[in-house]
Formats: structure tokens, sequence, C-alpha cells
């Protein structure tokens, strides 16, 4: 990979200055950018590494509301979370393999926005707000297509807040030789509505598949959407399956995981 | 820079380039090639150490991420008198390494585990092993030698 002037500040304003320069990117776990960089398929002047400074690591819960620091790895929050979320818990357990959650984290998930990434499905289903140095984001908001996010240039994710639902679950259909999700699928059941937070099958990366929320808003079982179809007009079709493929995938695991709410 | 770290309990240091990863700065820099490198693009699992306690693949952390830490490599696995640690012990007593390529990851990987799960069933061994890839034995004397590290009777696994 392309050398860079290596930078671990211990404030969010120092790294904020550092991230100033042209072509300064913030690091955090790495675990997506690192090989990205081997390929030179990015190549920033300066990282500003963002695991050193105590602001940015810790999870809070209060008033029904999981609050997750941006540079958290996984296995944290997989851990401090089994009891308060366990739907969240879950989808964090089975990110990367135990390496890659011991680096991998929160914020650098959300801001990269990995069309196969599994935290977006939850944020999008849970409708979180995104936080960064500058201000609050609706997750609705925040995730714009394949890799693209609202953030701004040096904008860095302070936070994720979650409102915590009554009943959740992540069901994902592995690609088995990177464990991507194929297609991934998140629903969280709130007292007056439900959300369904689809990933690795679009075209357009995460999406709310909002007829299936309105249909188990109504009635909360996996009955409720066998009427429903997804266009295959948006989806991904690649060697691993077919647009066609995904989109049946999604009311497949959709249903897994209304059942095993 | 020059990056200063602790490595299996001693003091080291060495110069590093931004790009410099913890992988390349343990063999080139320190000379303690029993980390290996097999793919580089964080899927195979042979590079991994114990960072300040926590499993991590050194070929996807940069060694400046690592400046300052406690870093754990298979070099400093032995017990002090020099015999193999137990789970060193188990791969070799159950044929859990054919060619060994692999086997630095996958002992740096179960003692990992076997830290926070002192007795893992078979399906949390392979589960924990998802990021170490083995293309030799078909895990099963791993999942055995790591069965029996742990104290647990070593069952037939699947597929035999």
């Amino acid at each position: 990979m392309y050398n860079f002037e290596f930078v671990k500040p211990s404030t969010l304003d120092e790294a904020l200055a550092a991230l100033a320069d042209e072509d300064a990117q913030p690091l955090s776990g790495g675990q997506t950018l690192i090989p990205t960089m081997k390929q030179r398929l990015n190549q920033p002047s300066k990282l500003v590494s963002l695991l050193g400074i105590a602001d940015l690591v810790g999870i809070s819960d209060s008033g029904g509301t999981l609050s997750i620091k941006g540079a958290t790895n996984h296995a944290t929050v997989a851990r401090e979370t089994a009891s308060s979320f366990p739907g969240l818990s879950g989808l964090v357990a089975k990110i990367g393999d135990p390496a890659v959650r011991n680096r991998g984290t929160i914020g650098g998930s959300i801001a990269n926005n990995d069309p196969s990434a599994c935290y977006p499905a939850a944020a999008m289903a849970c409708q979180a707000t995104i936080v960064t140095n500058a201000r609050e984001i609706a997750a609705d908001d925040f995730f714009q297509g394949m890799f693209a996010t609202a953030l701004d240039e040096g904008e860095i994710v302070t936070e994720v807040r979650f409102p915590i639902p009554v009943a959740s679950n992540y069901q994902k259909f592995e690609q088995p030789a990177s464990r991507f999700p194929l297609t991934g699928v998140f629903v969280a059941k709130y007292g007056d509505r439900v959300g369904v937070g689809v990933t690795g099958a679009s075209n357009d990366g995460v999406f709310r598949w909002k007829e299936a929320e309105e249909a188990l808003a109504a009635n909360f079982s996996a009955d409720a959407i066998s009427n429903l179809t997804v266009p295959a007009d948006d989806m991904i079709s690649d060697l691993h399956g077919s647009a066609e493929y995904r989109a049946h995938l999604v009311k497949v695991m959709t249903g897994r995981a209304v059942a095993a709410c | 820079m020059k990056i200063s770290m602790t490595v299996n309990g001693k003091t080291m240091s060495g110069e590093a380039e931004g790009r410099t990863l913890l992988s390349t700065f343990l063999r080139e820099e320190l000379g303690l090639t029993g980390t290996h490198i097999g793919c580089d693009t964080s899927q195979c699992g042979a590079c991994t150490v114990h960072v300040d306690g926590k499993q991590v693949k050194s070929c996807t952390m940069f060694a400046a991420e690592a400046d300052g830490a406690e870093v754990a490599t298979i070099e400093g696995q032995a017990n002090a008198d020099g015999t193999l640690n137990k789970v060193q012990q188990a791969f070799q007593d159950h044929h859990g390494l054919q060619c060994g390529f692999c086997t630095p990851g996958m002992v740096m990987a179960a003692v990992s585990l076997l830290e926070t799960n002192a007795k893992p069933s078979e399906a949390e061994i392979r589960e924990h092993l998802q990021g170490n890839i083995c293309r030799c034995t078909g895990y099963h004397n791993i999942v055995k030698a790591i069965m029996a590290a742990s104290g647990q009777e070593v069952p037939a696994v699947a597929a035999e």
C-alpha cells in the first residue's frame, strides 16, 4: 500500500483539526479500510486514528435508548448489550470473526455503509440516530446508497442511538466464503410500529421494507407478509445470487426474523 | 517513527512507517517469524496474535496502533521451562496440524477462546475458528485438540 502519515490524537478536537488536511481520513478499527488500502483502492495522505480518544468508546442505556460511542468495537457491543438489547447483540456477535470483532467498530461500519454490512440494517429498522461531531442525523437520511452517507468530509460518527425495541431479531443468509450477508434482515418490534431493515440485497444499499413494516404492525406474524412480494428490479445480481433470488431471500429472512422475535 | 511494545513480556522497539503492518513489524523488524502471513487479506488468520489480551489479525492492524501495547505471539506460548503449553501439547497429541502453516494462528485463537470460555462446546470451538483457515486437517483434529486442552473428553466429531 502507499505510505501515509499516521497520527493518533487523544481528543476529538485534535482529530478534527488533523482531518482538515486534504486527503486525510479517519481510521477506526481498519478492518475494511486496511484491506482497501492494500489493494490501492484508497490512498489517504494521512490517517487519523480515533482509537486513542477515550470519549469515543463506551455504551450507555437510559430511558429506553441504547447509545453506543463511535469507536466501540463489535466484541464489546456484543458482550455488553446481550441483556439490554439481545437482537442487536446477536447481530454484532456474528459480524466477521472473533479477531475482526475485536477491532471493527460501529462508527466504521456505519460510516463505510458497505451494501452488505450488518449494522446499517439494525440502524434502519430501529430508526436510530447517528450523532456526529456536528449534528444528529436520522438513519433514513444518513444512508444514501452503496458506500454513500450524509457525512461531510472530515465529519466523524461519535455515537449511534438506538431506541430499544420490545422484541427484535436479525437473520442473515451468509455468502459462505466471505460470511457477509447475501441478504440480511433486522426486524424490530415497538409498541406502535415495526421496523424492517434489509442489507446485502439492493443496489441502493440498506433499505426499509415499508410494505412489510405496515403489514407486521397490523399483525406481527410471518403470515402477515406471506402475500407480499419484493420487486427484484433494484436487487443486486452477481455470481452468488440473482436479483430474483435476493428478492426472495428478503421475504424469507423477514419471516424467520419475525418468527424468532 | 519509533514504535515500542511489550512482546511476550519483553520491551521491544523498532522503526515503522505509517503503513507498516503489525505482522510485518513483528516478522521483519523484531525477527519474530512465528507469526505467519498467509493471505494478507484478513481471511486466513495465520497472523493471529493478541494485542492487550485480545485476538487480532496482525496483517490488518498498523504497527503504530500497537505502540505501547502488550503483544503476545506464538513465540511466547511455551511454558517457562520450554515445554509446550497445554494447547500446543494438545495439538501435538491429537495431530492438530499437518503442514503447520496455520498452526501459530490456530494456537493463538484457541488460547484466546479458552481465556473467556474454559469449557467450550464443539460448536463454540468451530464458531470461534471461523476466521482461521486450515487447508490440511479438515479441522476435526484441531477441534479435538482444543477439547482436550480444555480438559474435556474428546468426542468423535461430526462427519467422521
